[in-house]
């Protein structure tokens, strides 16, 4: 008789986990711990779109509170002052540190894409774009961080 | 061959073991490579699963020739789709460590051989058995935006459609799509939205649009500027980089966003 994979004697249940057809053929079981399918391993392409999604969205939700307290002025200016000075602490400082570090990427990555959209030889130089936006969102960092990490910590 | 050789080889066949004719009718240069292939079999599987397979290969060989050697000698139930076998019907498009590529155009070589090798079916398409996916919502896509040429006036001067060689040159590199869906399962939108054309639909929207022979391009471009068209494209270019025909799809995609906002160039 030969084998047809569909009509392999279907596993009793309780060893349908380990008693495959096509393992008791190999003589080998795969190893329970594997990830359900592999992460695609797009490039630079693909990096830079979860890097500009996941800014992006951090962005939306700071701006969402950033309306909010700054509108909080016109209630009243006490209020505001209140709820400023409760961003006045280390955890709010580094926070900041992000904000800035979120927008610098998403700022530049954007005119990266706008540049792959309208520049007639942007699709074919993407790759080289994204690491000049990487080197000059580092150097705005190097440029920012150390005085801003200075303020946070240093000072008072 | 001299006779020598040939008696040499008949006076060793009787001490052969099952264990060394395999070591020793391996082809110089020939190594052992583990494959990682995803297994699904619906009618036993309730979940896909990864199961090794050790495989002697050349470096030179390529991942479909691996696949061959496993399914005709060790395990026939695993299941592929592979026509040519020359990089040209489009059937062996599969995910080979992590990216999309076609197993017949794969050599060991251009991988690395002393790591295993991981085989899974393409992202995005519903999965059938093991390395086989339903291509149908992606060939509905690919029907979608009319890939035929629509030319309902008379030929001028005679009975043929002449075109110039800069005319066609305008459109050479999407004609030469192979309809194997890499670049389409390769796409994060698709993944997530299944209703997004794609690109391999784009990619032939485009051989049409930029012909100067064919008479319906606004209709696909009409086609084309809708919220699941060219314009939930996020240029992330894993498309042209799984292209295993080169072709430069984020552009060709670039070009009809800009056709649809300026005109026909």
């Amino acid at each position: 008789m030969s084998l047809k994979s569909t009509q392999l004697p279907t596993p009793t249940p309780s060893k349908s986990r380990t008693l495959r057809p096509t393992s008791l053929l190999n003589g080998r079981i795969s190893l329970p711990k594997r990830p359900a399918g592999t992460v695609y391993r797009g490039r630079e392409g693909m990096w830079s779109w979860v890097l500009h999604r996941i800014t992006g969205v951090g962005i939306f939700f700071f701006l969402l509170v950033h309306i909010l307290d700054t509108a909080l002025v016109r209630v009243s200016p006490e209020a505001y002052n209140a709820v400023i000075n409760t961003y006045k602490n280390p955890i709010m400082g580094l926070g900041e540190l992000a904000l800035v570090a979120a927008i610098g990427f998403h700022g530049l990555n954007g005119l990266r894409i706008i540049l792959i959209d309208f520049w007639s030889v942007g699709t074919r130089n993407h790759r080289l774009m994204f690491w000049i936006v990487i080197a000059l969102w580092i150097v705005l960092m190097l440029g920012f961080a150390p005085r801003h990490l200075m303020h946070v910590f240093g000072a008072q | 061959m001299s006779t020598v050789t040939i008696e040499a080889a008949q006076t060793r066949i009787p001490e052969r073991t099952t264990e060394t004719t395999a070591v020793e009718d391996a082809p110089p240069g020939s190594f052992v490579v583990t494959l990682i292939i995803r297994r699904y079999i619906p009618e036993t599987d309730d979940e896909p699963r990864w199961q090794d397979f050790d495989v002697r290969v050349l470096p030179t060989d390529r991942i479909l020739d691996a696949l061959h050697k496993i399914k005709w000698e060790q395990d026939g139930s695993l299941t592929f789709r592979r026509s040519c076998a020359h990089g040209i019907c489009g059937s062996d498009a599969m995910r080979i460590n992590g990216r999309n590529r076609l197993a017949c155009k794969t050599l060991i070589k251009d991988l690395d051989p002393s790591k295993p090798i991981y085989v899974e079916a393409l992202k995005g398409l519903p999965l059938e058995k093991d390395l086989v996916v339903d291509m149908e919502p992606f060939f509905e896509a690919y029907r979608q935006v009319q890939p035929f040429l629509i030319a309902n006036s008379t030929p001028p001067g005679g009975r043929e459609r002449t075109q110039s060689p800069v005319a066609r040159e305008r459109f050479d590199d999407t004609t030469k799509c192979i309809l194997c869906a890499a670049c389409t399962s390769s796409c994060p939108v698709f993944w997530t939205d299944g209703q997004y054309f794609g690109p391999a639909a784009i990619v032939n929207a485009h051989r049409f649009i930029f012909d100067d022979r064919d008479e319906s391009a606004q209709v696909r471009l009409d086609i084309l500027n809708d919220k699941e068209g060219v314009w939930r494209c996020r240029t992330t270019f894993n498309c042209s980089e799984a292209c295993p025909r080169g072709i430069e799809i984020t552009k060709a995609i670039k070009e009809v966003k800009q056709a649809i906002l300026v005109g026909k160039p």
